[in-house]
């Protein structure tokens, strides 16, 4: 069906696929499994025509395929289900399943609202989804959602379904639904690619297993060949210092004895429907992480420390001051910093320059009263400085639009600008901070942040990579269903307990009213 | 998955017409062209009497757009100006007037004519920007109904008939030319500065930019946007005041013709309809150019309704303009 034959891929001179070569035999299911940062996205983005292979080929149903982009993906029959999903919310079901092909009446640019009708209903009966088709998006649950998506898969006819972790957003009941549209979709000859962590789920939906390590083939072969220990075995052994900078274990546990003060604490801080009773501190110069499955509560829990959601119960100190009814504004001038989760959307002004990004935290402190005319020169040297101390790439000029820059030079702006807000270093919430950037930037960030964190910082890092969190924190919590679940200390961090903790199914977030 | 989103443009070698797009100073190079184009074909185009004309028919309107580039760059659009405009007029010439007006024959009538002017156009602006900011409506929504509600109040409450009868002190300030410069100068020059060089102006263009990434950088962008509106509703007070003058007139239906060239010329200077752009310069440019055309057209004694069409194109380039440069980034 579909084979990958020595395909290799660099981002800056971090090898991220070296010579991966293996097969997806027709009407087979194959499990890829590997730790994040294996090379599985970047496999599947150059699968899906995102990103072009540095060498190596695959062939498509014997045919030599090179794709250009993604509609050619799509075109050659191969369709991926994320975790984030590419529906219209605001449109119907049938409308986003016909989106490109509405079937019209005759010749006329009218759509055959019957046609419609009834065609998507077809689509519907065979991924179980029982809805009637001219329901919103937006008004079904994330699992129902996903087989929409499926559905759509199957009405452009795809040959090739890959899966992405489609069950991190999904109930223990919605999964087990998915999984058995795919056994059925399996029965039908369709191929599939299924990415997961959930071990045990790869091997019961797999026929075959590929386990990749560091950008290499670890490990290859039928699903009787694996168990769980032994694919945790084949992922596992990465260099971790490759990626995460070491930090001194002196300034990593200062010791009951001398406990650091406690820049922020929660005390019950709960919204309905959102999150229920959270608490904990954050102590100056710690590295607090928060993992959890997408929808557990982590985002939406950073938005209410910044105050830019709603709390309906409890208290946030920061530095022992009560912050909860205080604006956003009020929060980054007593030392709060929020990077968010989306850099173009709430982080940047794309248009503007880098300096412009830089100094807009910092505007005030460099004006002169009254009118607030700024201090130029002072401005500049502070941007400047912390420019550097980012280790921005130098090509980028300081009056450049930041939407020139790349992915990771992006994210170093936003936390550029952020380090000059906090003149004294104050408590920095980082949500998803390398989402989307190129290995070497990583790296980079990292030491940023524990940088940050050596000098008196607190830092609140939200990531839905666990070897992150696991890489960079002092301490975890783990978030399930709006609560915190469970909380591990460094070194005693356990990955299988993390996990099961992050599954844990719980109550719901908060009781209905 | 992100790899590919983020795309390097390459270190650009751009070719002489795309700098040209790019360029600050395309409009003013326009201008010039324009003018040594047509002075010869175009009789007393370029005598001394015509360009004093030029420059004070050009004040008033550049007031007016220098609002009208604040509301801009904040990612607005005031379509009330027109009517603030008129608003104003009435109101100063209500205060003023030497024979119906409330404070007629008193020494104050001219400076309390010009407090009340200031007084509506920001009540005005207030108005607009607490809509668009607390109600969250569209600033077009919100301007056209202003413009429409204050444009009738206007004309309801004069019953549609001017007020004149003004003190020459008033008269003066649109009327004589070296006056209106005077008091243009320093208002361009402070709006200037505080678009370039204060905290304020800093955050106008990065809430025109992103009002998201603004709010969480610490902006307090609904003050800003009110801000903008309320700058806006002032410097269109001020622009009724030179309109008035000019006409020795307070008249409800003032300046009922003038939005496209306000909106017009703004965008023609290069500030963007979607927000984040624009300078009072870049504005100067745009009134001189859109003047110019106005100016020279009625020279060669062409219909109003082809200068429409001529001026209606232009700003339609200018549109183009903005929306290709921010493609070509």
């Amino acid at each position: 069906m579909l084979e990958f034959d020595a395909i290799s891929k660099s981002f800056a001179h971090v090898r991220v696929l070296r010579d991966v070569s293996f097969a997806v035999r027709p009407g087979r299911t194959l499990g890829l499994v590997g730790e994040n940062g294996a090379g599985k996205s970047t496999l599947m983005n150059i699968l899906g025509g995102n990103v072009p292979p540095d060498s190596g080929r695959m062939r498509l149903q014997g045919q030599p395929y090179a794709p250009r982009g993604p509609l050619e993906a799509a075109r050659r029959g191969i369709a991926f289900i994320h975790q984030e999903l590419n529906l219209f919310p605001n449109l119907s079901i049938e409308e986003n399943l016909f989106l490109t092909a509405f079937p019209r009446v005759g010749a006329l640019p009218i759509i055959h609202r019957r046609a419609l009708r009834e065609r998507a209903a077809a689509l519907l009966e065979q991924v179980g989804l029982n809805q009637p088709p001219g329901t919103a998006v937006e008004r079904l649950p994330a699992g129902e959602r996903q087989l929409v998506e499926i559905a759509k898969a199957l009405s452009l006819e795809a040959r090739l379904i890959i899966f992405d972790e489609p069950t991190t957003s999904l109930s223990a009941p919605e999964a087990g639904r998915l999984f058995g549209l795919m056994e059925r979709l399996r029965q039908r000859g369709l191929s599939m690619i299924y990415i997961s962590h959930t071990l045990a789920d790869v091997l019961r939906l797999s026929d075959d297993i590929v386990v990749l390590r560091d950008g290499e083939v670890a490990g290859a072969g039928p699903r009787e060949a694996f168990s769980v220990e032994r694919l945790i075995s084949l992922m596992v052994g990465r260099h971790l210092s490759q990626l995460y900078p070491a930090r001194k274990p002196a300034e990593r546990s200062a010791g009951p004895g001398a406990a650091p003060p406690v820049r922020l604490e929660v005390r019950g801080v709960t919204q309905p429907g959102v999150v229920r009773d959270i608490r904990f501190a954050l102590r100056r110069g710690e590295v607090l992480g928060l993992a959890g499955l997408m929808g557990a509560g982590r985002s939406e829990l950073a938005r209410i420390l910044f105050g830019l959601d709603p709390c309906a119960r409890g208290q946030i100190l920061l530095d022992g001051r009560p912050i909860q009814r205080e604006s956003p504004r009020r929060r980054i001038r007593r030392g709060l910093a929020f990077l968010t989760e989306d850099r173009r959307d709430e982080g940047l002004c794309l248009e503007a320059s880098v300096s412009d990004n830089i100094a807009l935290v910092s505007l005030e402190r460099h004006a002169r009263p009254p009118l607030g005319l700024l201090d130029f020169d002072r401005l500049r040297r502070a941007v400047s400085g912390v420019r550097a101390a980012v280790r921005l790439t130098p090509t980028a000029r300081e009056e450049a639009p930041v939407k020139t820059l790349s992915g990771g030079n992006q994210q170093k702006v936003v936390l550029a600008k952020w380090l000059l807000a906090m003149a004294d270093p104050g408590v920095l919430i980082l949500d998803e901070p390398t989402r989307g950037i190129d290995v070497g930037a990583r790296h980079d960030l990292y030491q940023l942040i524990l940088e940050a964190a050596d000098r008196g910082a607190g830092v609140l890092a939200i990531s839905s990579e666990l070897e992150e969190l696991l890489g960079i924190c002092d301490r975890i919590l783990v978030m399930s269903r709006g609560e915190i679940k469970d909380e591990l200390t460094q070194p005693l961090f356990d990955r299988e307990r993390i996990l099961r903790a992050a599954l844990a199914g719980g109550p719901a977030a908060a009781p209905l009213p | 998955m992100t790899a590919a989103a983020t795309t390097h443009p390459q270190p650009e070698a751009a070719s002489l017409p795309v700098r040209l797009l790019r360029s600050e100073h395309l409009v003013l190079l326009l201008s010039a062209l324009y003018f040594l184009a047509l002075a010869p074909f175009t009789p007393g185009f370029a005598s001394v009497g015509n360009l004093g004309n030029l420059l004070s028919t050009l004040l008033p309107l550049f007031v007016a757009a220098m609002g009208q580039t604040v509301v801009l760059i904040v990612g607005g659009i005031d379509l009330s100006a027109t009517s603030i405009i008129a608003l104003c007029s009435i109101t100063g010439a209500a205060v003023a007037s030497g024979d119906q007006g409330w404070l007629a024959g008193s020494p104050l009538a001219v400076p309390a004519a010009l407090a009340a002017m200031l007084a509506v156009g920001g009540l005005v602006g207030l108005f607009n920007g607490l809509a668009i900011t607390r109600f969250r409506m569209p600033p077009f929504i919100v301007t056209l109904t202003t413009m429409m509600f204050f444009s009738g109040l206007a004309i309801w409450l004069t019953r549609s008939r001017n007020i004149g009868q003004l003190p020459a002190a008033f008269n003066a300030l649109g009327g004589k030319t070296w006056l209106t410069l005077l008091l243009c100068l320093p208002l361009a020059a402070g709006a200037h500065f505080m678009l370039s060089r204060s905290v304020w102006g800093r955050w106008l263009y990065a809430t025109g930019h992103n009002p998201r990434a603004a709010l969480v950088s610490g902006v307090p962008v609904a003050g800003v946007v009110v801000s903008a509106y309320v700058v806006a509703g002032l410097l269109a007070a001020v622009a009724a005041v030179l309109y008035t003058g000019q006409a020795e007139s307070g008249s409800p239906v003032l300046a009922q013709r003038l939005l496209l060239d306000i909106v017009g010329a703004t965008v023609i200077g290069g500030a963007s309809l979607f927000g984040g752009r624009g300078r009072i310069l870049w504005t100067l440019c745009g009134v001189v150019f859109l003047k110019l055309i106005d100016n020279s057209l009625n020279l060669l004694d062409l219909s109003h309704f082809t200068i429409m069409m001529v001026k209606g194109g232009v700003i339609l380039l200018a549109a183009m303009l903005d929306a290709l440069r921010r493609r070509l980034g």
